[in-house]
């Protein structure tokens, strides 16, 4: 009888209880997490190779497709052959800096209008969902229009864009080319940030809601202590995605705009000269990747500091 | 009838008087969740509503909590219309659920109202920790929802209802989800309280001894349309000494049977014309 009237002080020790051996025993789930990462990486890189050495040099083609690529060094360099060319000159020109180097400017220039523009779209994002929650009438009006407008191809709006752009010019402010870039990739973050924050806004059961009502505060008040703090986990993800999303829409609209600078650029000008040099295109593929990582990277600093709202989430 | 509780002169905590809610249906007429309900409850009185579900006692408290508004019918807490008392803060509210904001501790949550309503943080903190010993979580104050029990949570819940000391207190089967055990004894923490604290309490449950022990009255409900079916004057004694024992004593046996008679009213017999009324229930 009385072991059974016990268990509300029971239950909160042994869960730490339980939490501290499992820890001790297991590396640090953030670390665990970094070490499959690289080992997905070294798999990766083994394929690739084991797959160089062992493919049939035309490639494997089934009824006409190539199903897998050629085998060359021009088509698969070997990943010692990108990583050396990291270190050579741009070109043969004497000023010519190292490729690594003007790979990172490109990638810091395209993190630059990414990070421009996924701020603009998550300002954007949350500013509508938080027009959707507030106004029934609103979420029915705007949500059918958020959804389609990500039908349309990037390349279709990309000229649109530069070509209104060229129009806007009041007193010193004139428009930039890349501004059209970071317009264009917030046009791709907005999308997942305002379909997240309206779930997570949504998020909070009818019992928080009634309380609120009872403790008779507004809907500001509501907003920032409950509907705010109870999206944090529907709106990181969301984050995330926009953060990936403006990094691509940045290096594909530098090139749909013909933008010079950025990542987007040095990919198309770096293929043209895969002839005779198959390493130098893949420096700026690293470099985008390097970008989407630190983009990535970024909220997930910021969900390190929203971890006290994401208690309910199931963490590894 | 009038003998178990003081102050029955002054204005009543709450005042309902023939309420009806009716919710309508797409197609259909509609439920109706309440029919002419009336029923007066005097500050410091502790008073249950128990009846089959569907009968219409979260409703009804809804109603008195303005979360709600009845179809017809006035509703007035402390001689003030239910939307007043809300905008005035003179009610507690506790659900089946604790309800809980999961990325707030226990002191937290406790905080919360009073940080709502602009209490200083000093201020705060205080009466958090004082309210966090009354429920016997103190070793607890910095611990997360996920971190306690059912039980745990409802009390903090409990002791979140009590924050800014309410004359009144709702609470719709806070109980509910709790096993026998951890139940009896938040009923006895809740006579507890309520004995420190004076305030009136309207509480729904479906447990029948959990009524008889801690209410002043008990109302029987009926369902489909919910009314009042009768009121049982428990008669134990006042808050403070209400104890373990009381659970052997005889008046708790006889008010037990009382209330479960009426219950089953309707299944054996016409309703309300049962020997039952004669033992000295008051019959609406
Ligand atoms: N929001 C609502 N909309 C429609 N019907 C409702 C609503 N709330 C309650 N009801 C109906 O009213 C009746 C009483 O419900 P409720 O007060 O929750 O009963 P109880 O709490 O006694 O179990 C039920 O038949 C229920 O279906
Ligand atoms: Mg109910």
């Amino acid at each position: 009888m009385t072991r059974q009237t016990e268990p509300t002080q029971q239950t909160a020790t042994p869960t730490r209880g339980v939490a501290g051996p499992r820890r001790r025993a297991i590396l640090h789930p953030r670390l665990r997490g970094g070490l499959f990462g690289l080992a997905g990486l070294a798999l990766l890189a083994l394929v690739w190779e084991l797959y160089k050495t062992l493919g049939p040099a035309d490639g494997v083609i089934l009824g006409g497709i190539t199903v897998l690529p050629r085998t060359t060094d021009l088509a698969m360099p070997h990943l010692a052959v990108m990583a050396v060319r990291l270190f050579e000159p741009v070109t043969g020109a004497a000023s010519a800096l190292p490729l690594w180097q003007a790979v990172l400017a490109g990638a810091l220039f395209t993190l630059g209008i990414a990070a421009v523009g996924w701020l603009v779209g998550v300002t954007v994002g949350l500013a509508l969902a938080l027009l959707m929650q507030r106004f029934r009438l609103a979420e029915s009006a705007i949500l059918p229009w958020i959804i389609l407008s990500q039908t349309v191809p990037l390349i279709a709006i990309a000229p649109l864009v530069r070509r209104w752009g060229a129009q806007i010019q009041f007193g010193e402010f004139t428009w930039e080319s890349w501004m059209s870039v970071a317009l264009i990739a917030s046009y791709l973050a907005f999308f997942p940030v305002s379909i997240g924050a309206l779930r997570g806004l949504s998020s909070p059961d009818a019992n928080h809601v009634d309380l609120m009502h009872c403790y008779a505060v507004g809907w500001w008040k509501t907003l920032w202590r409950l509907r705010l703090p109870a999206s944090v986990g529907y709106l990181l993800p969301a984050l995330r995605l926009a953060a990936v999303s403006a990094v691509v829409g940045s290096v594909v609209a530098e090139v749909s705009i013909g933008l010079r600078g950025g990542i987007g650029r040095l990919i198309v000008e770096y293929a043209g000269a895969a002839g005779g040099d198959p390493g130098k295109p893949w420096a700026p593929i690293f470099g985008s990747i390097l970008v989407g990582l630190v983009a990535a990277g970024f909220v997930g600093l910021i969900g390190l500091f929203l971890r006290r709202f994401r208690r309910g989430e199931i963490s590894l | 009838m009038t003998d178990s509780k003081p102050a029955f002169t002054s204005i009543p905590a709450v005042n309902v008087r023939g309420v009806s809610r009716v919710f309508s249906a797409r197609k259909g007429a509609g439920v109706t969740a309440l029919e002419d309900v009336s029923l007066t409850v005097a500050p410091g009185e502790f008073v249950s509503l128990i009846g089959p579900s569907g009968c219409g006692k979260s409703t009804l408290l809804r109603l008195i909590a303005d979360l709600d508004a009845p179809t017809s019918g006035s509703i007035e807490v402390f001689g003030k219309p239910a939307r007043q008392a809300r905008i005035d803060q003179d009610y507690g509210i506790a659900f089946q659920q604790a309800g809980l904001l999961p990325w707030r501790t226990v002191a937290g949550n406790i905080e919360l109202p009073l940080e709502l309503h602009g209490l200083g943080k000093a201020a705060r903190r205080r009466r958090a920790a004082e309210l966090i010993a009354l429920v016997g979580l103190s070793d607890f104050a910095r611990h997360y929802p996920d971190q306690l029990s059912g039980g745990m949570q409802q009390r903090v819940a409990i002791a979140r209802s009590l924050a800014e000391s309410p004359s009144l207190l709702l609470m719709d089967e806070p109980f509910g989800a709790l096993d026998e055990m951890t139940r009896e004894r938040m009923q006895n923490e809740l006579v507890r309280i309520c004995a420190e604290t004076q305030a009136a309490v309207v509480f729904v449950t479906h447990s029948i001894p959990e009524a008889v022990f801690l209410s002043n009255r008990v109302v029987v409900m009926s369902p489909r349309p919910g009314r009042i079916r009768s009121i049982v004057d428990v008669s134990l004694g006042d808050m403070a000494g209400r104890g373990e024992d009381l659970r052997e004593d005889e008046g708790f046996f006889r008010a037990l049977s009382q209330v479960r008679d009426l219950l089953h009213g309707d299944e054996a017999s016409g309703a309300g014309t049962r020997p039952a009324g004669a033992r000295g229930v008051e019959t609406r």
